[in-house]
């Protein structure tokens, strides 16, 4: 939509042409927008659920018990693939608190406006808003399940180091990373539905793609450099291993590929709001 | 005078079957590949205009508002009013054209609307206060007014999922009427509330006029459009067909309303019967008040038949559907109490006349039989369509919406004491 506010209060509404401008400062202008609807998402997943806001926690402590058991089974008390002088639940915990962040921010954002239609067929505001709450309502869940691994970490008697100022740039990274995925599969589940079949195949697919619930050192240690290069790539190995060195004194991740899967993101991320953007003018006569 | 609205050359066009449909990546590309197969299918209903599986709403649609009027949108179904207001509030963008808004936008255009029904009535005021902008304290300055006008103290804290329809409406327009805007935009909301509510709302509608802001108003209740407005739009097919005091443009709309109804039914190639006698027309309005007009439920609808060059006299039956094609009720010109009908009148046409019409809103279809010495001569699915607008029964609103049935029955609750008849 091509509409927006000039000066005081005058708005043009004309057909958009090509891919129009970034135009930003209107969502700052609607930025309580967000808040609210970031509020709602929290209280509808909690509102209606016995455990409540306990799933924050109860879904990636079952994972990690979950991958704890059949790691122990399969390889042995003292080979399991964690960093080296710290339990694998700790380890994978210390993963899963992002992985979940990106996961939750991912689905709920590519799903959102898709959940969202009664609004965007009913009023206007700018609607880069729908796609953005979801991902700052699961930055509170996320701060929810980052107490509890402090928590645990207290109870192993393991203190963070200095790494631990790194952790807002990984967080950020991982929202990052998920919103530029998600601005390209929102826009295109309004349009075609099959995205929402794909998506916890996604998800599911780079939980494993990621070292979550491994290290990397222990899956590709013995492997050439370009494969490793390649691995790194992924963002998200570069938050979760990041997270890891910045808590439990993992390795650091390799700056220069850190560099480079942040350009990776910063492209992905720019070129979905372009895509987003050109796309919403159609929204409300797909969804 | 300043212009608050203008309107330049506005189109808007939409795609056939696609507008609130899954849609998946399989289905869009089977859908090519079923249009070029497709020869000469089963006639499509209800689209006015396929172009090439276009349908134009609007079509070079220009006008100017100044600030402070209250301007009425008028036209039938599918005439393109609601597009031209999703187009003015944003949800839509035009295709082609342009429109300057001075001033915030409030738009009311379905009851609740921008709604969350997970959410509280309190957080929904200051959700849609969100939506036009507004500063939380800002909001907070009008709350009280809200809520004392929507006369919903005691739901606040309720998720507005159990409100009745008649709570959303009254906190959706008392939301609108309130927060700051300068322009109002209401789609055919008042007809949902009791009586004293659309009293209260028109009472606000003048206020807000009052206080500079415009208003824009769909409704199919042309009573109510002329006591508000002062400005009339007649939309037809999209087109913007009359801009005129309300009053010339009711009129004008009532009009049309009767051309669309004796369109000509002759051209039509799907009947059968001995076809000695055809169907030329079928009209369908209300009397109420002895205008022509929308039929209303519990008012008087009139049936109108007309077969051309009749050489006597012809009987006719008809079923009435509804809007899933369930039969509702069937008429009969030749039934043995009808005796208003001599058996040797002229070949004119046939009027039947239904004093209350026991039908809630929604579009209805006739399936017409026609007779002529005894034998079937013209028989026609879907010889007329008309739409029953909201209005009321037996002292009831009756608004539109799924899930109350079809059919309106006067009843009466009564208490055991006072029953009157005797039970044994």
């Amino acid at each position: 939509m091509s509409g927006k506010y000039d000066g005081e209060s005058r708005t043009i509404i004309e057909a958009s042409e090509g891919f129009g401008s970034l135009d930003l400062t209107e969502l700052w202008q609607f930025r309580e927008i967000i808040g609210f609807l970031a509020l709602r998402d929290l209280q509808i997943r909690y509102k209606q659920s016995f455990l409540g806001v306990a799933w924050v926690v109860v879904q990636p402590l079952l994972t990690m018990a979950l991958f704890a058991v059949l790691f122990g089974l399969l390889l042995g008390r003292d080979r399991m693939p964690t960093i080296e002088g710290v339990p694998y639940t700790i380890s994978t915990f210390c993963a899963l608190v992002p992985w979940t962040l990106f996961a939750t921010a991912l689905t709920a954002s590519s799903n959102s406006l898709v959940s969202n239609q009664n609004l965007i067929t009913k009023v206007y505001f700018p609607r880069l808003a729908i796609p953005i709450a979801p991902a700052c309502a699961a930055l509170v869940d996320f701060a929810a399940a980052f107490a509890v691994l402090l928590v645990m970490m207290a109870i192993y008697g393991i203190v963070p180091g200095a790494g631990l100022v790194a952790i807002p740039f990984f967080t950020l990274l991982a929202v990052a990373s998920a919103l530029a995925l998600s601005l390209w599969l929102s826009a295109l589940n309004a349009m075609y539905h099959d995205v929402r079949h794909v998506l916890p195949f996604i998800v599911q697919l780079g939980m494993f793609a990621t070292p979550v619930v491994y290290t990397t050192a222990h899956l590709l240690g013995s492997q050439p450099a370009w494969v490793q290069t390649v691995y790194a790539l992924n963002p998200m190995a570069a938050v979760v291993e990041g997270f890891r060195w910045a808590l439990l004194g993992g390795p650091l991740p390799a700056l220069d590929l850190l560099a480079g899967s942040c350009c990776g993101v910063a492209i992905a991320l720019f070129g979905g709001l372009c895509f987003f953007r050109r796309m919403e003018s159609t929204f409300a006569d797909w969804v | 005078m300043t212009t608050a609205i203008r309107v330049e050359k506005l189109c808007k066009r939409f795609e056939l079957g696609r507008s609130s449909q899954y849609l998946t990546l399989r289905e869009s590309i089977a859908k090519v590949a079923a249009a070029r197969l497709r020869g000469g299918g089963p006639e499509r209903t209800g689209s006015s205009d396929p172009d090439d599986g276009f349908v134009w709403a609007l079509r070079d649609v220009s006008f100017e508002i100044p600030k402070g009027q209250v301007v009425g949108i008028l036209g039938g179904n599918g005439a393109g009013k609601s597009t031209l207001l999703k187009v003015l509030s944003r949800i839509t963008e035009p295709t082609s054209g342009r429109a300057e808004l001075r001033g915030r936008v409030a738009s009311l255009l379905e009851v609740g609307t921008g709604f969350h029904p997970e959410l509280t009535g309190r957080e929904n005021v200051y959700l849609n206060g969100a939506i036009l902008g507004m500063r939380k304290s800002e909001v907070r300055d009008r709350y009280d007014e809200i809520v004392s006008f929507a006369g919903v103290e005691r739901f606040l804290d309720t998720p507005v999922k159990r409100y009745s329809s008649g709570m959303k409406m009254r906190l959706a327009f008392a939301v609108a009427a309130h927060l700051r805007s300068e322009i109002v935009i209401v789609d055919e909301v008042l007809a949902v509330g009791d009586n004293e509510f659309q009293r209260k709302c028109l009472g606000k509608m003048n206020a807000i006029a009052g206080e500079g802001r415009t208003v824009l108003f769909v409704s199919h209740n042309t009573a109510l459009l002329s006591n508000l407005c002062e400005r009339g739009l007649l939309l037809v097919d999209g087109e913007l067909r009359t801009d005129a005091p309300i009053k010339e443009a009711v009129a004008e709309h009532l009009r049309t309303y009767e051309r669309a109804a004796t369109s000509d039914l002759l051209q039509r190639t799907d009947r059968a019967g001995e076809g000695e006698l055809r169907l030329g027309a079928v009209e369908v309005f209300g009397t109420d008040g002895g205008h022509k007009g929308p039929p209303t439920p519990g008012g008087p609808v009139r049936f109108v038949f007309h077969v051309p060059d009749a050489p006597g006299a012809w009987d006719l039956q008809f079923m009435i559907y509804d809007q899933q094609g369930f039969p509702v009720a069937s008429l009969d010109s030749r039934v043995p109490e009808n005796a208003r009908l001599s058996p040797d009148r002229e070949g004119g046409p046939l009027i039947c006349d239904v004093p209350e019409l026991p039908l809630v809103p929604g579009c209805y279809r006739l399936n017409t039989a026609l007779f002529h010495r005894g034998y079937l001569q013209d028989h026609l699915q879907g010889a007329a369509v008309f739409e029953v607008s909201e209005g009321t029964f037996d002292g009831r609103a009756v608004e539109a919406k799924r899930g109350s049935g079809t059919v309106l029955l006067r009843y009466r609750w009564v208490e055991a004491e006072t029953m009157p008849c005797e039970v044994t």
